[in-house]
């Protein structure tokens, strides 16, 4: 199991960083879906299958279409794919690699001194919804109000 | 609301059960190469020539199908035999041309040329569309049984002279002076 | 190599079965719609037709398989694999009958949201890599419409989950040998869950991103090939999918009186569903665009969260 993960893991690096050096947008969005279903079954093999299932239905499967769908209304033609190539120079890749590297040093430190055994129980969806419903229920209310007034305004706008 | 419900059931689900309905209903389908549909006889198909009811070619080579064709597919040479009747040398009709309008059958005076209900006409060679005058004679009358095309003309034939055609009165000597 | 649920001999006897069913069924949709328009349909080819699914396939194999030059080659490539794929591992987690399926899977129900929302992307790359006017609009179409029916199906299959308390669909089963079938509580659930199906698998009366008569072949406008008929299996095999789906959620799965085998009551009852779609087909007019999404958000919406919401209230009061 915990070789799949790593499986996993290395194809949602591989992927994150595709995305990053892919010029052509679409390419680059389907290396983002990707990263996103391997980040899913990184949750499923670490006994999290509700939440793997969420990032697929809600990531993969709904804030990226409408991402696509976005694209599909720019037009984007060569001349976007040769923007994005003189925007790939050396020159900025300095600083963001030295913040991520800085970042990734700290992330390493904290991995090394963490020596516990990595603990895989499998949390079902009766025990996600128990917690949600439960102690967290007023974080619950919260979002469902902020996604209600989201609703609420996104059909004031689409009546003008 | 209550009207959508409403609608819904009654054309949405009587529209489902009316066509669900012709499950048992027999099917139109002729299966056309097991089963010949009946063609009408006066369908306008395959051109042939007909032939009068002594057995003698009817066209006359007045090339008025010819004119009347809209693209012009016959062909036909006029000749005559030592008897006088007219008939045709060549007679052609390019059927990969050939639109099936029937204008010629109705411009032809004689009868000759005729549209039958046989529609089977495909060929493997293009060439095989151009059909010669022994392809197309046939041996019958075809529609007009009884009609003779010498024996109704003032044409003077051989075994037929001026004044014997049916209905035709004898005729008038002019250098006589007799009533 | 025993058959039972996850084994190899199961997994590749499922494959095959679901494949040959789907690509049965255009032999099956073409002589029932034709019966259902007095006419009688492909009926040369071996035994009432039968062989003409053999005949189309090596029709469709030898094709030329072309991608034109202006598209996008790699998204053009990938789009039809992206809907077999998500269909076929969709079937995963359906128990056919018990002992037969390939997975149990705790979150069942949701995997195949979850794939049915990954299906939307094959027909969005299929149009935008094809740089074509309409299959550019055929495929903005299909996300509009994609996306929102699955809002409504997954609303009306929470009323069953609720009932039954668990995302397992063997389980969805076996609560109903002891509960009776859900079509009776879920009417309204099931009815949605229909509707939403032949939104989802993009069926006439609501096949509005590849409407013939507006936008020519819509998303599949420029494919030829093997490519056009993974696009075509698929649509048979979401088909496939939603009759399933009915049967195991709404009418007891394998359930049914027990001197046949459970999956033959299954392959009855789902039969009986890909029979009415085709009847739906037969019968039922397309809608215009704006009218289906329309119908779905201020109509299906509401009753759907309704209809939760009362499954909800009875099942608290009952206990």
């Amino acid at each position: 199991m915990i070789l799949l993960f790593y499986i996993a893991g290395a194809v949602a690096v591989i992927a994150t960083v595709a995305v990053i050096l892919q010029t052509n947008i679409v390419h680059a969005l389907i290396y983002l879906i990707l990263s996103l279903l391997a980040v899913a079954v990184c949750f499923y093999v670490l006994g999290a299958p509700f939440a793997a299932v969420l990032e697929a239905i809600v990531y993969a499967g709904a804030i990226m279409v409408l991402f696509l769908f976005v694209i599909m209304m720019l037009n984007m033609g060569q001349q976007s794919l040769d923007q994005e190539r003189s925007w790939m120079g050396p020159k900025v890749w300095v600083v963001p690699s030295l913040l991520a590297s800085v970042l990734l040093a700290q992330l390493l430190t904290v991995l090394s001194q963490y020596d516990q055994e990595l603990a895989l129980t499998t949390v079902d969806v009766m025990q996600v919804s128990a917690l949600l419903f439960g102690p967290y229920v007023l974080a619950v209310e919260l979002a469902s109000i902020l996604l209600l007034a989201g609703l609420v305004s996104a059909y004031h706008l689409a009546k003008k | 609301m209550l009207t959508l419900i409403k609608d819904t059931l009654t054309s949405q689900v009587v529209t489902l059960w009316r066509v669900f309905s012709h499950l048992w209903v027999k099917a139109d389908t002729v299966e056309y190469p097991d089963e010949m549909p009946y063609m009408f006889p006066r369908w306008r198909g395959r051109i042939i020539l007909s032939r009068d009811p002594d057995g003698e070619e009817r066209c006359v080579a007045c090339n008025l199908c010819a004119v009347a064709c809209p693209v012009d597919c016959i062909a036909l040479q006029k000749t005559e035999d030592e008897e006088g009747r007219w008939y045709p040398e060549f007679f052609r009709i390019n059927f990969s041309r050939c639109i099936m309008c029937g204008f010629c059958e109705e411009a032809c005076p004689t009868n000759a040329i005729q549209l039958t209900p046989d529609f089977e006409m495909a060929e493997y060679e293009r060439q095989d569309m151009v059909w010669e005058k022994e392809d197309l004679l046939i041996d019958g009358t075809g529609k007009y049984h009884d009609y003779n095309f010498y024996r109704v003309a003032g044409k003077k034939i051989g075994g037929k002279d001026k004044g014997e055609a049916r209905n035709e009165a004898v005729p008038v000597n002019v250098r006589s002076l007799m009533p | 190599m025993t058959f039972e649920v996850g084994s190899g001999l199961s997994i590749g006897v499922i494959l095959a079965t679901v494949i040959v069913v789907a690509a049965m069924l255009i032999w099956v949709e073409r002589r029932l719609l034709s019966f259902w328009q007095e006419r009688l349909g492909p009926n040369r080819v071996g035994p009432f037709g039968l062989l003409q699914v053999v005949a189309d396939m090596i029709k469709i194999f030898t094709k030329e398989d072309w991608v034109p030059p202006f598209a996008d080659k790699f998204s053009f490539v990938l789009a039809p694999a992206i809907i077999m794929t998500v269909i076929l591992l969709s079937f995963s987690v359906i128990p056919f009958a018990p002992g037969v399926g390939v997975v149990d899977s705790n979150i069942g129900v949701l995997f195949v949201l979850a794939m049915a929302s990954l299906g939307a992307y094959s027909v969005m790359l299929a149009g935008l890599s094809s740089d074509n006017k309409y299959a550019l609009l055929g495929s903005l179409r299909a996300a509009a419409q994609m996306i929102s029916y699955e809002v409504f199906m997954g609303i009306s299959i929470l009323g069953v989950v609720a009932l039954s308390g668990t995302f397992n669909l063997r389980e969805i089963v076996l609560a109903q040998e002891e509960n009776g079938w859900y079509i009776i509580p879920q009417f309204i659930g099931f009815v949605i869950f229909l509707i939403a199906g032949v939104a989802e698998s993009h069926r006439l009366p609501f096949d509005i991103p590849e409407a013939e008569q507006e936008i020519c072949a819509g998303y599949h406008t420029e494919y030829s090939g093997m490519k056009f008929g993974m696009f075509f299996v698929g649509e048979y095999l979401g088909l496939v999918l939603i009759s399933s789906l009915i049967t195991v959620l709404f009418f007891g799965g394998w359930l049914g009186p027990s001197f046949l085998p459970g999956i033959f009551w299954f392959s009855l009852k789902s039969f009986a569903f890909i029979a009415f779609f085709i009847l739906l087909r037969a019968a039922i007019p397309r809608p215009r665009y704006d009218q289906l999404m329309t119908y779905g958000w201020l109509f299906l919406l509401p009753v759907s969260l309704l209809n939760l919401l009362i499954t909800g209230v009875i099942i608290l009061s009952t206990f």
